[in-house]
């Protein structure tokens, strides 16, 4: 018993060490592993609290930017909206019947006010949370494209897991011709990330734009993701295809949060089959 | 006491540089340096070796909470806290030397030098393969560490030349 207290004695610095590394190990694993409730994250009152005070001042310097980009955003809508079929008739003879409608989509407003995308594995903060309506697993994206998907969500503030992380993997395909394919990143420059798991027979072509597949519960089918800057073939394989994001996601500020209101549905239908 | 009172001014004052200024720096697309490990070099070394390395590991984690990125930044805080003195008594060759007379203005410039590249290297070793965790892209965690153990170490420097007293 007593050469126990002894070796404590002897070594409690390095037992300290020991202990307080674990457990700054245990977060960082559990950091990596996706969807799981965390205990370290910059949603919280007080890390929150700061960034937004911050971001409130730094506000100030981009309004000029940020209304060009509005009222650019506005002209593209007003444009598809003057789209409309000719109306031959002056009379409105169609009844618009609202039992038709459904939506499975709903957007909620929301902007960034923590920004990374320097590290290997970046998470954005936003200054929406469980108070409005915000849960994680919904998709974020700008009038520019796809951000990142929400992850641990407090009170006011929530996460978003960049594109721009390890575990980011976004259901992705070719514009043209519905190929779908992987949206990863390999952490080397966070201006393009690579598509993988692409069919051998696509045709693909420097330019191409790639947008958003529908094809998980997330993200609703064609929002843009950017477009193809190179690719390698080995035979008929492709080794690597870089596509440039249209996103600047060094200069992210307003953006929309996607909720799929089917999800819960689709997850249960989804545990039902296995 | 106005000892503890200072040492928790320079905890606050450090993180919220890092978090707010340091970690928004970007130079070249890409590099941030990590100055709030300056409190681990300016900590007086004295014997209460246990709460130092509780503070270290708490300032690591800190920087982790405002930047998500899991206990990678608690895990080399600490491990630099922990090889401090035995750093240190290397780099000055002696094997006890006077614990309260300590300060790193107090010996030369150069091990001082020494002193803060190999524990801003070490800290920013095990930052990045933290961060990047698998064996792949050496690569780029070398790489990484080197440039920005360069911009760390060079504004640490400068930070405590102007903002310590010389003894």
């Amino acid at each position: 018993m007593q050469q126990i207290f002894k070796f404590i004695e002897k070594y409690k610095y390095f037992l300290l060490f020991l202990i307080l590394e674990s457990f700054a190990l245990f977060f960082t694993i559990q950091n990596h592993s996706y969807h799981r409730s965390k205990f370290i994250n910059s949603a919280n009152t007080l890390t929150g609290g700061i960034y937004r005070q911050m971001s409130s001042i730094n506000d100030f310097f981009y309004l000029k930017k940020e209304n060009r980009l509005l009222s650019k955003e506005n002209i593209h809508l007003k444009n598809l909206l003057s789209l409309s079929p000719y109306d031959l008739d002056s009379v409105v003879s169609e009844q618009i019947d609202t039992v038709n409608f459904y939506q499975k989509y709903k957007y909620y407003r929301g902007k960034i006010i923590s920004n990374n995308y320097t590290k290997r594995n970046n998470f954005l903060t936003i200054n929406r949370g469980e108070k409005h309506g915000i849960t994680s697993i919904m998709g974020v994206v700008n009038s520019y494209g796809i951000i990142g998907v929400t992850n641990s969500v407090s009170k006011h503030n929530a996460t978003v897991m960049s594109i721009l992380h390890k575990d980011s993997h976004t259901n992705v395909k070719l514009k043209n011709n519905d190929h779908y394919g992987s949206l990863i990143w390999n952490g080397k420059d966070y201006r393009t990330v690579q598509l993988v798991d692409l069919p051998r027979q696509t045709q693909v072509g420097i330019g191409d734009t790639i947008i958003t597949g529908g094809k998980s519960s997330i993200f609703p089918e064609g929002i843009l993701v950017g477009t193809i800057k190179d690719f390698e073939k080995q035979g008929n394989d492709f080794q690597l295809i870089n596509i440039k994001l249209f996103n600047d996601m060094s200069a992210l500020s307003n953006i929309n949060i996607i909720s799929n209101l089917e999800q819960k549905e689709i997850k249960q239908l989804e545990t039902a089959n296995e | 006491m106005n000892n503890i009172a200072q040492n928790t001014i320079w905890f606050v004052l450090l993180v919220l540089l890092q978090v707010l200024i340091f970690n928004n720096i970007n130079l070249l697309g890409h590099t941030n340096p990590y100055i709030y490990i300056a409190y681990i070099f300016y900590y007086p070394i004295k014997r209460e070796r246990g709460r130092f390395l509780f503070l270290s590991f708490l300032l690591g984690l800190s920087i982790d909470f405002f930047s998500n990125t899991g206990g990678i930044n608690a895990a080399s805080t600490l491990f630099i806290a922990f090889i401090r003195l035995s750093v240190l008594s290397s780099i000055l060759k002696k094997t006890d030397f006077d614990f309260h007379q300590f300060n790193i203005r107090s010996i030369s410039f150069g091990r001082a030098c020494t002193f803060i590249t190999i524990l801003t290297f070490t800290h920013h070793f095990i930052l990045f393969s933290l961060d990047y965790f698998s064996l792949k892209d050496m690569g780029s965690i070398l790489s990484k560490s080197i440039t920005t153990a360069l911009l760390s170490i060079s504004l640490i420097l400068i930070g405590i030349i102007s903002f310590t007293k010389k003894k």
